[in-house]
């Protein structure tokens, strides 16, 4: 499926991507200059898979960025200074200085629910507002991302199995970053796509060139319209390349040269530049126009960071519970007699009523076959989620049947007393 | 009304709640159609259907987590843990993200984790632990530990209607074998407020949970011994109701402190330096205390016999204090 993007849509996705970028640069400078408190985490290459995911929402729906989508908070609407202010640990940011980095949010206005450094676990927390979502009636989508890395924990794992089986309208994004710290994805996962992961659980994914902000517009898009028709979660794989260290401290001395060089030549913002040229979509005067105007934007903005102060040290002992100082309340978008479900109700539409009941030889058979057609599986571009979907045998969102795999004999274990417990 | 369970008790609690708000839904791993592992949510799918009353798969993390996302969304989740030895797989949720989100971020968390805890019901190491520890040393969290089927019930409102994140902890020993009338108008009971259970002149027992009828029932024997003891409640851990101990104490002037969780890190601790900080000079004689043995609980019955604290233990506790 496509989905056309108007210039001013295009002249706009340049502009988050290379406010990011140009962002990404100041905070550097900011941190050579001793001005950002703790570490520095540089979003530098993965502009266009931050920019194009959050793009395809819409103001109603969540998202939870991790430390490298400062461009997704851009298209939320939080301000450049908003960031300054939080690396630099100062009274007016989100945080108030109670936490740094890309950890903040804003329950309310954008919908933005702050990360911790745990990763993985925004994906069961996630999939947690997109079922109240669905319960208030607010047809939303809820996105989060986490890199190659995340996709080893527990937290993930149970996080999209949980999606799975609510059919929760729940984008994850996997930038596959080709680095955990310093863990290349080889040593991180057995597996050559992690979009892979999705098969699991039986739920549709794609893959997508995590450089080319048009593609992964296009392919989040589809994937939140997918979710918006209540047809369940979707796993997007990005795959991209993480351009610095972990932190600034981190020289990244153990990434190949040439693997560098490799993606330096398919920097997503050179790219997306060549390809907003060659599509008369706009000429060099646009383009310094956008880079005068970023500028201008930074410095206005470095000028609010600075300055704010501060927080006061008594700060830090508040606000450890919200006694008295919120209320809480449910955006209920339905009216009040639909909230409360009949008593007929108890049954959710997939409910499961296949009780199982395959062909065991038959099913064992395709198993073998389909472990030899895998076998070299190479480098794919970009998928979409129909061919992504018809590799897995399904379409409807509905958990395949499951295969039995191959069985592998155990080696012979001890017996008696000693036997295997 | 006919007396009821605690276990009744606080199901009548979680109903009552999810009638009175629409933003009440409970989660947990079969709590719908099998209505909990010891019947707690029998019932409530019936009435309030799969989309707030919601099974999971055997994935501690995925709950905890979805909670708190709803909880983001405006919604009071009530998550059931089915044992609460099983909350250390979701600790990370707890300790990392929920505790910390309003101070990290202002995002206030209004979510209930309860579960059954606590031992001599013969479940052995997974099955029996009472964990309220490692979350009491968690700043952000509110900690129940109830005795009785009224405070079950009305604190089990109070933490729902909560703005804070808090953990609810059942006494499963209790489930069944204490009854109670409750009135029937709609109560609460305040969170962070501690009882007197047993007013006294010689001696204050600090205790919480099952403990709390071992306590009383030493605290009778005493009495005709002619010790009067006076026995206090916490109902609440954290925040730890410091103003009850201490008033008790200077009246009292001597202490004892009674769990079923092991010695070492134990609340017992905590409350001994309040004393030692706001009471000492009213202190006549050292702060003892009664609890497990620091072991795993352990399965066979003689060997969970050994391990948990009961009447007589507190009995020479108490006499040696009485007697110093």
């Amino acid at each position: 499926m496509s989905y056309p993007l108007t210039r001013d849509q295009h002249l706009e996705l340049y502009y988050y991507m290379k406010l990011n970028r140009m962002l990404d640069e100041q905070l550097v400078r900011l941190f050579r200059q001793n001005k950002v408190v703790g570490g520095l985490y540089s979003n530098l290459g993965q502009e266009a898979t931050s920019v194009g995911t959050a793009y395809a929402l819409e103001k109603r729906d969540w998202i939870a960025p991790m430390i490298r989508n400062v461009g997704g908070l851009l298209v939320k609407g939080y301000k450049p200074a908003d960031i300054l202010m939080q690396y630099m640990a100062r009274y007016d940011s989100p945080t108030k200085g109670k936490d740094g980095t890309s950890h903040f949010g804003d329950l309310k206005g954008r919908h933005v629910v702050s990360p911790i450094s745990m990763l993985g676990d925004l994906v069961p927390v996630m999939t947690g507002v997109a079922i109240a979502g669905r319960y208030l009636g607010q047809n939303i989508v809820a996105m989060t991302w986490v890199g190659d890395g995340a996709t080893s924990t527990g937290a993930f794992h149970e996080g999209l199995n949980f999606a799975a089986t609510q059919h929760a309208p729940l984008v994850l994004v996997v930038e596959n970053n080709q680095w955990a710290y310093s863990t290349p994805v080889a040593k991180q996962v057995p597996i050559h796509d992690l979009a892979d992961r999705a098969k699991a659980y039986g739920i549709a994914s794609s893959i997508v060139d995590g450089n080319d902000v048009v593609a992964v517009y296009q392919a989040t898009k589809e994937a939140v319209d997918r979710c918006r028709a209540g047809k369940g979660p979707v796993l997007i794989e990005s795959k991209t390349m993480r351009m610095k260290g972990h932190a600034q401290h981190d020289p990244a001395e153990y990434v190949p040269k040439k693997m560098f060089e490799y993606w330096e030549a398919r920097d997503p913002i050179a790219r997306y530049e060549k390809y907003l040229t060659q599509n008369n979509l706009w000429d060099e005067k646009t383009k310094s126009e956008f880079a005068a105007r970023i500028e201008k934007e930074l410095e206005a903005a470095l000028d609010v960071a600075e300055k704010s102060p501060f927080p006061p040290p008594e700060l830090a002992e508040q606000g450890v519970y919200c006694d008295g100082c919120h209320t809480i309340e449910a955006e209920w978008k339905r009216s009040k007699k639909e909230v409360t479900p009949p008593q007929s109700s108890v049954k959710p539409e997939w409910e499961v009523t296949d009780f199982g009941g395959f062909d065991l030889a038959s099913t064992m058979t395709k198993q073998s076959a389909a472990a030899g057609a895998n076998g070299g599986n190479g480098a794919k571009s970009s998928r979409t989620i129909a061919a992504a979907q018809k590799s897995a045998g399904k379409s409807n969102g509905r958990p395949e049947k499951p295969k039995v795999p191959a069985r592998v004999p155990f080696g012979r274990g001890p017996k008696g007393k000693e036997g295997r417990k | 009304m006919a007396p009821v369970t605690m276990l009744e008790a606080i199901r009548q609690a979680i109903f009552e709640e999810m009638e009175r708000d629409p933003a009440v839904v409970a989660i947990g791993e079969d709590i719908g159609v099998y209505g909990g592992a010891f019947k707690v949510t029998a019932g409530l799918l019936e009435r309030f259907g799969w989309e707030r009353v919601i099974d999971t798969p055997i994935s501690e993390t995925a709950i905890i987590g979805a909670a708190v996302g709803m909880s983001y969304q405006g919604l009071r989740p009530i998550a059931e843990l089915q044992f609460i030895d099983f909350i250390a797989c979701c600790f990370n949720q707890i300790t990392n993200f929920v505790a910390k989100s309003h101070y990290r971020w202002g995002a206030p968390v209004p979510m209930v984790m309860r579960g059954p805890s606590g031992g001599g019901v013969h479940g052995g190491p997974f099955h029996s632990a009472n964990p309220e520890m490692y979350f009491v040393h968690t700043p952000g969290l509110k900690v129940i530990y109830p005795s009785t089927a009224y405070d079950a019930k009305g604190l089990l409102k109070s933490a729902i209607r909560d703005n804070n994140p808090v953990l609810f902890l059942e006494h499963k020993f209790l489930y069944r074998r204490i009854k109670e009338e409750l009135p029937e108008d709609d109560y609460t009971v305040p969170i962070g407020k501690a009882i007197v259970r047993r007013e006294g002149r010689d001696l204050t027992i600090v205790t919480y949970a099952a403990m709390m009828h071992s306590s009383l029932e030493a605290a009778e024997t005493l009495a005709r011994e002619g010790v009067d003891v006076e026995v206090i409640d916490l109902r609440t851990l954290l925040p730890l109701d410091k103003e009850t101990i201490l008033q008790s104490v200077k009246k009292t002037n001597k202490l004892l402190i009674v769990h079923e969780d092991t010695r070492t890190g134990g609340i017992a601790g905590e409350i001994a330096a309040v004393a030692c900080e706001g009471a000492f000079e009213d202190l006549d004689g050292p702060v003892l205390r009664v609890t497990a043995k620091d072991s795993p609980v352990p399965f066979s019955p003689p060997l969970e016999e050994r391990f948990l604290p009961n009447v007589n233990d507190i009995l020479s506790a108490a006499r040696e204090l009485a007697a110093y």
